[in-house]
C-alpha cells in the first residue's frame, strides 16, 4: 500500500495513522521542517511550488523502485505547497516494515531522490529579499 | 506550442506560461532552449535548466510536437 500526494499541509498523526499497520515491526519516518537560517541568514519564511502532474509521477517512481528494492508494508510521500512558517512540516516519507533496517534505509533512499528529481521549489525568504534554492551557481 | 514556467523561469520571463511564435522553427529540446535563451537571457544564468514533455524529462535531442505538455523545470529544491 502506498500513498502518494501534495498537499497543503501536513498532519503528523494522520501520516503516522497511515503507516501503522499489523504486519509492520517498524515506522520509520523522515519529516522536514521550515529552517529558521540558510546560508546565514535568519529565514522568515518558506514558499513551495510544485509543478503537481508530474512531481506526483517523478515521486511514484521512486516510490516503485523502493517496493522493488525492499520489503516495504506500507509508503507515504507527502510534500506541501504554498507559505510555510518556522517549524512547519513540508515533507514527510514513511516506511512501514517487519524489519528497522528496511524502514531506515528506504526512507533515506526516498528522501535523498526526491531531493534530486521531483520538480518542486523552494523560495526562501529573509528579511532583506528573497531566493529560489538552487537556482544559481 | 504553450510552455509552463515555474519558480524562477516564472519569474524571469513574467509569465506562468510562454507561447512560442507560430512561425518559429522549432522542433527538439535543444532548439528550445536556444530559442528560450535568446529570448530571455536569465535562463541561461540558471544552474541548469531542464524541459519536461508530457510530465516527464526529456533530453536535448528530444523531438517536440503539437499538442504535448512542454514546461522549463529549473534546478529542484523541494524536501
Amino acid at each position: 500500500m502506498k500513498q502518494i500526494r501534495i498537499v497543503d499541509g501536513i498532519d503528523l498523526n494522520e501520516a503516522y495513522s497511515y503507516l501503522n499497520s499489523p504486519e509492520a515491526g517498524a515506522v520509520n519516518f523522515f519529516v522536514g521542517t521550515v529552517r529558521n537560517n540558510a546560508h546565514g541568514k535568519a529565514v522568515k519564511k518558506l514558499v513551495f511550488e510544485a509543478y503537481v502532474p508530474m512531481a506526483i509521477k517523478e515521486m511514484e517512481k521512486l516510490s516503485q523502485l523502493a517496493l522493488e528494492k525492499w520489503e516495504v508494508s506500507r509508503l507515504l510521500m507527502l510534500h506541501v505547497v504554498g507559505e510555510k512558517e518556522i517549524g512547519e512540516p513540508v515533507v514527510v516519507l514513511g516506511i512501514a516494515s517487519p524489519h528497522r533496517d528496511t524502514a531506515f534505509q528506504a526512507c533515506r533512499f526516498l528522501i535523498d531522490e526526491l531531493k534530486k528529481t521531483v520538480p518542486i521549489w523552494k523560495k526562501e525568504f529573509y528579511e532583506d529579499g528573497s531566493i529560489w534554492v538552487n537556482a544559481h551557481p | 506550442m504553450k510552455i509552463k514556467l515555474f519558480g524562477i523561469t516564472r519569474e524571469i520571463v513574467g509569465e506562468s506560461q510562454l507561447e512560442l511564435p507560430k512561425d518559429e522553427k522549432v522542433e527538439t529540446v535543444a532548439e528550445l532552449k536556444h530559442w528560450l535563451f535568446e529570448q530571455y537571457p536569465g535562463l541561461e544564468n540558471l544552474s541548469s535548466l531542464a524541459v519536461a514533455v508530457d510530465h516527464a524529462y526529456a533530453e536535448n535531442d528530444t523531438r517536440l510536437f503539437i499538442g504535448q505538455e512542454v514546461a522549463l523545470i529549473p534546478p529542484v529544491s523541494g524536501g
